[in-house]
């Protein structure tokens, strides 16, 4: 049994993940390697980690409007997130979806959800994101 | 919501003018929705950023909108392109990189824009104008068209800007409105030295606390003695986009749409944040990684140098260059044709010194695996060279920059800064 947050999708799509999350904004140029999906910036709270494949909660991205750019690469190569669930609204992110379905025909669910549900959301926790941007949140299998 | 389309925004989408022009129109149309905006307006500009070359996606995105014919609507400029074109082969740059590179460049010309190749357009005759409806991308280059020119976009990311360019219609939203365009947080100046904010090294600084403090708000900046000139507000501009979300700021007496506080946020109260010398101080701290003196390079222009910065940085270029120093300078081909006509480039080729046109150290891999520490006097190239370049910085004043250069190791002259 896992509890729901009920989001608005920007782009709608189906996927799940492990949750990797952080308050801060993200740059994905020059935070973001879109060759392997481990985020670059230095100065960020997840540096190191690998976003690959998994559902990443920010609040906003931050910065380069290249940001839209490397998110199509990482689509594109297979080594983007599963989904990108955000705080603020939140356009970069969504292009690179819209952009992908075009392109690639390829389905990248991107969801706002409010700032009040997004705190119950934790690093490790497995989300599952449907069309309608319903997201059910299962704790994480113990490391 | 129903978007009202006009005949020619319909013809688009039909494919009257061919199947890029109608892919364009349906991401715009996307976009359109995803902003919850009522309605489309027209251009008269735009700025592209996607001519950085990232990966096969973004050169299959540009070929794509080329060979189904898709051509700009408006006069277009192009933004930094991942390769000096007549110069990459003297750097590390990969042949089948650079060729992957100059495809991307092409495509972008054979839809009609025209081949600035800089992230400084508002230093062109191509600037646009007070109250101008344009579509921009690149993070500094929007500030600066929002703020300092007071003209209108909203921050276009990449793969949109030519989408816009080729439809010459926008969603109405965001920074195009005027509603959006009001102080939401002001950030108060107090007890900085009058010597410091006439410095040029005080502005990527502001910039960048600016950008950390504002996030994604409209921020007002009150308190500033001194009366910036145009490359110290790029500066600023351009580090404020790179640690925040900045599209717009204000300066009160300074800025356009600020003549006074009210003018800035529109009469509201808005959470003001005081910013003293302290706050700068270590903002300035962040914004140099790793430690100890050694150097490796030199690099200056980003954003892209100007006519006036080249004459500021030609007094200082006495002597030469350590040998181990690489010094570089990165700014458009227009501008290095300027500069080298008014004679500006000589002191710099006797220094030992370097030109790169068309492109940066960020958006090209030029650099030679050994440079593994820069210094530099751009809160840009300062904020990115880390993530991008896995490179450590340090950030200083142009003539700190100079001096180290000559000297081979990082000087930096931080009374200003003390107190």
């Amino acid at each position: 049994m896992g509890t729901l947050i009920r989001g608005k999708p920007l782009v709608p799509g189906q996927a799940s993940g492990t949750a990797l999350v952080s308050r801060e904004p993200l740059s994905f140029w020059g935070g973001y390697d879109h060759r392997t999906g481990e985020i670059i910036d230095r100065r960020h709270p997840l540096a190191g980690q690998c976003a690959a494949g998994r559902v990443l909660v920010l609040p906003y991205a931050r910065g380069s409007s290249t940001t839209t750019a490397v998110l199509l690469e990482a689509l594109r190569a297979g080594t983007a997130p599963a989904a990108i669930l955000t705080t603020g609204a939140e356009t970069f992110f969504a292009l690179a979806a819209i952009v992908a379905e075009e392109m690639y025909q390829r389905s990248f669910p991107v969801v706002i959800v409010l700032e009040t549900d997004a705190v119950a959301l934790q690093t490790g926790m497995h989300l599952r994101i449907d069309l309608d941007g319903t997201i059910k949140m299962e704790p994480g299998l113990p490391a | 919501m129903t978007l009202q389309l006009s005949d020619l925004d319909r013809a688009l989408l039909g494919g009257d003018r061919g199947p890029a022009a109608a892919l364009a129109m349906r991401i715009i149309l996307r976009m359109a929705e995803v902003f919850e905006a009522g309605s489309l307006l027209d251009i008269t500009q735009a700025h592209i950023d996607s001519t950085i070359y990232i990966g096969e996606a973004n050169l299959e995105f540009a070929e794509r909108l080329a060979q189904g014919g898709a051509r700009v609507a408006v006069p277009t400029t192009l933004n930094v392109s991942g390769l000096d074109e007549h110069g990459w082969q003297a750097w590390a740059v990969p042949p089948d990189w650079a060729e992957k590179a100059r495809r991307q460049m092409v495509a972008y010309q054979e839809m009609g824009c025209i081949p600035t190749w800089t992230c400084a357009p508002y230093q062109t005759e191509h600037a646009p104008r007070f109250g101008q409806q344009i579509a921009w991308g690149e993070s500094n280059a929007i500030v600066y068209a929002n703020s300092v020119l007071g003209a209108r976009t909203e921050r276009y990311p990449d793969l949109l800007d030519i989408c816009a360019a080729i439809t010459g219609r926008v969603p109405a939203f965001g920074l195009h409105l005027d509603e959006n365009r009001r102080g939401e947080v002001l950030l108060r100046l107090t007890g900085i030295p009058p010597a410091l904010q006439h410095d040029s090294s005080f502005y990527p600084v502001l910039g960048y606390l600016l950008g950390k403090l504002a996030g994604d708000r409209v921020p007002v900046l009150e308190g500033l003695e001194a009366d910036p000139d145009e490359d110290q507000l790029k500066a600023l501009g351009a580090a404020a986009a790179s640690s925040g979300n900045v599209g717009l700021f204000h300066i009160v007496g300074v800025t356009p749409e600020a003549p006074t506080l009210e003018a800035a946020t529109g009469g509201r109260q808005v959470q003001a944040v005081a910013v003293d010398l302290a706050a700068l101080r270590s903002a300035r701290a962040e914004l140099t990684t790793g430690r100890g003196d050694g150097l490796d390079m030199v690099v200056l222009g980003s954003p892209h140098f100007s006519l006036a910065e080249f004459r500021r940085l030609a007094p200082l270029l006495h002597g030469r260059r350590h040998p181990d120093v690489r010094f570089l300078v990165t700014t458009s081909r227009a501008v290095a044709h300027m500069a080298k006509k008014a004679g500006l480039l000589d002191p710099l080729d006797s220094f030992g010194g370097q030109v790169t046109v068309d492109t940066c150290i960020l958006a090209s891999p030029m650099l030679p695996a050994e440079v593994r520490r820069l210094m530099t006097n751009s809160g840009k190239y300062a904020y990115y060279a880390p993530g991008l370049l896995g490179a450590q910085v340090v950030f200083g004043g142009l003539e700190d920059c100079v001096n180290s250069a000559r000297a081979g190791r990082v000087l930096r002259d931080d009374a200003l800064w003390e107190r």
